[in-house]
């Protein structure tokens, strides 16, 4: 096919009458020669089977596994199904894993969205505004994110929260061996209901999160922002509106889409959430959902693949909801252009 | 929408150009330099365990553990680095890292290009079903995989050119196979919304001169997607390079394992010395933060492809 080919061929499309310039013209897959039909299924399917080989086989499988008393050792043929043994142990004999495991998962979605997601949105709109070093501050408050959580997870325990050098010691003066603070050691409850609560070095923890969860946000509200009209921005503030409704009432539902995308990434950042606290030994306080499952695994108790399994599934089931939200968003977003 | 995900990849931020400063009013002015104060101490707040880690790593754990760690420097030492690298038997390690990052992102760029090409530049009966499945998948965390994967990678056999125990269990190649695997989620969610933001008559007309589809996909196709493949490299460099979890559960040999989650082996034996870790989680950090300073808009426009979707 030569240049010139190509330059026809898109001058006849370009006299064509402009009907409906937004439908995308895509080639009927019967149209296509046998050969190239052949070709087709070969360069699609080999990548969706090692997909769902190694992703979806093994989703559905947690859900059978959590069914049964498998250790992981004995023939797959002899695997017995116990019904709902395992959720039921976790419920009773396993119940202060799982639900310290569950608190603490559900204070840090609800942490991730009030404080760093919410700041992340914050920072997007402000440097939307095309401020003086801008690109500066996006640069220096996106470069936590490129580092691995577990890379964190030693930053801040030996910079930040080393009892007796570390950063925050120093500045609140408490650096001496007779009132160090264990910042990651501290189990203690900051605040509790019933033997439940919120242990202090798991805030420790949080915090270092943050860090690094903001500029993630921001990057990707930003990339919303950028897809605003402007114009809806100078009405509103020719209509003296103040920068909170406007952001409120004006960019906020126009950018529902990004909403969605960074609700969902928030959520399962969340669920995913398990280098950093095993990076640091498990300390106790620390609970995760995602702990549990591996423990269940490679931990001192391991070969437990069905209550592991039952751990996994719960994990499931607390994303399904938000994984089916963003797939709906994307599928109307889809209709819409 | 579509139109400025494309744009947005050629140059950023293209209203940067057309919107001019405007002079503000007194009263703006104010609100604008309380803005950039606030900002200004986020800002040097976010440097403090960067620079922090870095500052520490270069002074000997006696100067700090003695005068305290905002004092001023008397001694600067690469030891530390010098020890993090011996003890942690870095230099393994990073090769370890190299054999699995590199083959990984090749492949799943590949294989999800492929994908996104069948998708959507051909309409068939599988095209949203398909679209829903990486993306899903892409979103699912690790951990609910994690049981049955461990149960089939302890049985799939491998030959011994790729696996020293004989299973996918502790190999290299198993360690591929699972980002590749879970990677092409998220790359042919981009790569499918970024195709098809391209003129459908191109392929259209190398179609009506004969190209057959394998060649319509190498020498049409991928070369217009050359800038979502840039910034879905690096971004997928960073990705499998951090990756902690798959390979502190697949390769259960500590000494094979690649450089990130090598750092789980090296917790005890750092036990106290703080600026000893300071200076191994620098080592481990350097690649992708020099990757990010070099490559800082391919990693911007690989989320944002992957956030405002055609």
């Amino acid at each position: 096919m030569t240049q010139a080919d190509v330059v026809a061929a898109s001058e006849e499309a370009a006299t064509d009458p402009p009907t409906a310039p937004t439908r995308r013209k895509r080639r009927r897959f019967s149209q296509l020669t046998r050969r190239d039909k052949v070709m087709l299924w070969i360069i699609v399917g080999i990548p969706t089977a090692i997909h769902i080989a190694f992703v979806w086989v093994p989703a559905i499988a947690t859900i059978v596994l959590s069914f049964t008393d498998w250790n992981g050792i004995a023939p797959v043929h002899d695997i017995r199904f116990v019904g709902l043994r395992n959720y039921w142990e976790i419920f009773t004999v396993f119940e202060s894993d799982v639900f310290d495991a569950a608190i603490n998962n559900g204070v840090l979605v609800v942490f991730l969205f009030v404080g760093p997601t919410a700041l992340g949105v914050f920072f997007a709109y402000q440097l939307d505004k095309n401020l003086r070093g801008g690109t500066i501050y996006q640069s220096i408050f996106y470069m936590p994110v490129v580092l691995s959580l577990a890379v964190v997870g030693f930053i801040w325990k030996s910079v930040m929260y080393s009892p007796s050098q570390g950063v925050v010691s120093t500045m609140i003066g408490r650096t001496d061996p007779s009132n160090q603070i264990d910042w990651l050691g501290d189990q203690t409850h900051i605040f509790s209901i019933g033997g439940y609560g919120v242990s202090k070095n798991f805030v420790a923890i949080l915090v270092a999160m943050a860090w690094r969860h903001v500029g993630y946000i921001m990057v990707l509200y930003l990339a919303g922002l950028k897809s605003v009209d402007p114009t809806l921005r100078e009405a509103a503030a020719i209509d003296s509106c103040t920068e909170w409704q406007a952001f409120r009432r004006v960019v906020f539902p126009t950018m529902k889409p990004i909403n969605v995308v960074v609700g969902v990434i928030t959520v399962i950042e969340a669920l995913r959430a398990f280098d950093i606290v095993f990076a640091l030994k498990n300390p106790r306080g620390m609970e995760l959902l995602s702990i549990l499952v591996t423990d269940n695994l490679i931990g001192e108790g391991g070969g437990n693949v069905g209550r592991g399994s039952a751990y996994g599934v719960l994990l499931l089931l607390l994303c399904i909801g938000f994984i089916t939200w963003f797939l709906v968003n994307n599928i109307r977003q889809e209709r819409q252009t | 929408m579509s139109v400025a995900t494309a744009e947005s990849v050629a140059h950023l931020s293209p209203r940067a150009v057309s919107t001019r400063r405007r002079r503000l009013r007194p009263r703006d002015r104010v609100r604008r330099g309380a803005l950039h104060v606030f900002l200004i101490a986020m800002a040097v707040g976010w440097l403090i365990p960067i620079v922090g880690a870095l500052y520490a790593s270069f002074r000997p754990y006696a100067e700090t553990s003695d005068k305290g760690f905002l004092s001023w420097p008397e001694n600067f030492t690469l030891q530390n680095y010098r020890n993090a690298w011996g003890q942690g038997e870095m230099r393994h390690h990073y090769w370890m890292t190299a054999l699995i990052v590199v083959p990984a992102v090749i492949i799943t760029l590949l294989l999800s290009s492929l994908v996104a090409f069948g998708v959507s530049r051909f309409s068939w009966r599988f095209n949203v079903v398909l679209l829903l499945l990486f993306t899903a998948g892409n979103l699912l965390p690790q951990q609910v995989l994690a049981q049955p994967l461990f149960q089939m990678y302890k049985r799939i056999p491998l030959p011994g050119a790729l696996s020293d125990t004989g299973y996918m269990l502790g190999s290299t190649a198993g360690l591929i196979t699972i980002h590749v695997a879970f990677q092409t989620g998220f790359c042919t969610f981009v790569l499918s919304n970024y195709m098809k933001t391209l003129p459908a008559d191109l392929t259209e007309a190398a179609m009506i001169d004969g190209a057959s589809v394998l060649r319509q996909f190498w020498q049409v196709t991928l070369p217009l997607c050359r800038p979502a493949l840039a910034a879905l490299a690096t971004l997928e460099f960073t990705w499998v390079f951090n990756d902690f979890f798959w390979a502190v559960l697949l390769e259960n040999q500590g000494r094979d394992r690649p450089i990130t989650s090598s750092l789980a082996n090296l917790g005890g034996q750092f036990f106290t010395d703080d600026n000893l870790i300071a200076a191994g989680s620098m080592l481990v950090a350097f690649p992708t933060l020099v990757v990010y300073l070099v490559l800082k808009r391919q990693f911007v426009s690989g989320l944002s492809l992957g956030a405002s979707k055609g």
